[in-house]
C-alpha cells in the first residue's frame, strides 16, 4: 500500500477513472447520430414532402444507435454510486 | 442498484441530489422494503393520469353527436386517433387491439419522463420501473409468437443450426437493451440536471432561470417525448413481427 492512501480512497480513485474512461463510449454514437441525421437532411431535400416520415425513421433510428453508449453510461453510473469493488474490501 | 444509490453517494457534494433518496422502511419477512422518491413520484403521476382520465370518461359519455365538441373533447378525439393511427400503421389491422396497451404505455411513460419538470425525480430513472415495463414487453412477444406461429416460434431459434447461440442471445436482449435504452436516456438527463443545479449556486440560479429553462426543455420534455415515442414504438414493432406475414402491410 501506498503511503498516506487507503486501499478504499485507492479504489474509489480508480473507480471514478475507470467511469471516464467508460464515457468514451460516448463518441460511438455520436458519430452515428451525426451520420443519420446527415442522411436524413439528405432525404429531406430530395423529398420535403415526406418529411414526417423521415423525421420519425431517423429518431428512432438514432435512439436505437444510442443504446452502445448509454450502456458505458450505465457503467459509470455504477461504478461512481453503486460501487461494486468498494464491497470486495 | 436502487439500494446501492440509496446507502452511498459517495463523490457528490451535499447539495447535489441524482439519487434515489429513501423516505422510511419497513422490514417483510426479513427484507427491508425502502418506500422511496420513485414510488413517491409514481404515484403523484398515476393520480394525475387518473383525474386526466376520469374527466376524459365523462365529457366523451356527456358528449352529444349533434353538438361541435369542446376544446378538451377535441384533444381526447386527436390522443385517441393519434394512437389509433400509430398502432394501425405499425402492426397492420391486427395491431387495433393493442392500441389500448400502447396507449397507457405512451401516456405512463411520457408523464413519468417530464416530471422532471414538475420538481419530482423521474420514477423512469429507476431501473426498478423500466424493467417491468420492458418484460411486459417480452411477455406480449412471446405470448403472441406462440399464437401465430405454434411451434415454428421455437423452432425458428435453431433455424441455422450454427448461429442457435445468437439467436437465443438476441431475443434475451430484446428487454434488457429496451429498458437500459429508457433507465439510461432519462437518468442522464436527471443527472445533468442535479449537476447543474450543484454547481449553480442558488443566488445565481434565479437569474439565469432562462438557461436553467432551456436545458430542462432539452433535457426533460425532448429526451422523453422521443423516449417514450421510441419505447412504444419497438413493443409495436417486436409484437408485429410475430404476425403472419401478409397481415402486417395491412
Amino acid at each position: 500500500m501506498m503511503n498516506g492512501i487507503s486501499s478504499e480512497a485507492f479504489v474509489l480513485g480508480c473507480s471514478a477513472i475507470g467511469a471516464g474512461i467508460a464515457m468514451i463510449a460516448g463518441v460511438g454514437p455520436g458519430i452515428g447520430q451525426g451520420i443519420a441525421a446527415g442522411h436524413g437532411a439528405a432525404a429531406v431535400g430530395r423529398n420535403p414532402g415526406a418529411k414526417g416520415n423521415i423525421m420519425s425513421t431517423m429518431l428512432l433510428g438514432q435512439a436505437v444507435a444510442e443504446t452502445t453508449g448509454l450502456y458505458g453510461f450505465a457503467v459509470a453510473i455504477i461504478l461512481l454510486f453503486a460501487n461494486p469493488l468498494v464491497k470486495l474490501l | 442498484m436502487g439500494t446501492g444509490i440509496v446507502s452511498r453517494s459517495v463523490f457528490l457534494a451535499q447539495d447535489v441530489d441524482i439519487g434515489i433518496t429513501g423516505y422510511f422502511h419497513f422490514d417483510v419477512g426479513g427484507h427491508t422494503l425502502w418506500i422511496t422518491t420513485t414510488h413517491v413520484s409514481l404515484l403523484i403521476v398515476m393520480i394525475l393520469l387518473t383525474v386526466f382520465a376520469l374527466f376524459a370518461n365523462r365529457a366523451i359519455k356527456k358528449a352529444n353527436p349533434e353538438d361541435v365538441p369542446s376544446p378538451f373533447l377535441n384533444v381526447i378525439e386527436l390522443l385517441v386517433e393519434l394512437i389509433d393511427g400509430l398502432t394501425k400503421s405499425n402492426m397492420g389491422k391486427r395491431g387495433v387491439r393493442f392500441s389500448n396497451y400502447i396507449g397507457t404505455l405512451f401516456a405512463v411513460v411520457l408523464v413519468c419522463n417530464i416530471s422532471g419538470l414538475f420538481g419530482l425525480r423521474p420514477p423512469t430513472a429507476d431501473y426498478g420501473v423500466t424493467l417491468p415495463l420492458a418484460l411486459i414487453t417480452f411477455v406480449l412477444i412471446h405470448y403472441n409468437g406462440f399464437k401465430y406461429e405454434k411451434a415454428g416460434h421455437v423452432t425458428k431459434l435453431f433455424q441455422p443450426v450454427l448461429l442457435t447461440p445468437i439467436n437465443i442471445i438476441g431475443e434475451v436482449a430484446t428487454p434488457l437493451s429496451m429498458s437500459l435504452r429508457l433507465f439510461g436516456n432519462i437518468l442522464s438527463g436527471t443527472v445533468m440536471m442535479g449537476l447543474i443545479y450543484g454547481l449553480v449556486p442558488k443566488l445565481i440560479q434565479a437569474f439565469i432561470w432562462p438557461a436553467l429553462g432551456v436545458l430542462h426543455v432539452y433535457f426533460d420534455v425532448f429526451s422523453g417525448a422521443i423516449q417514450a415515442y421510441v419505447f412504444c414504438m419497438l413493443t409495436m414493432v417486436f409484437i408485429a413481427q410475430n404476425f403472419p406475414e401478409d397481415e402486417v402491410q395491412g
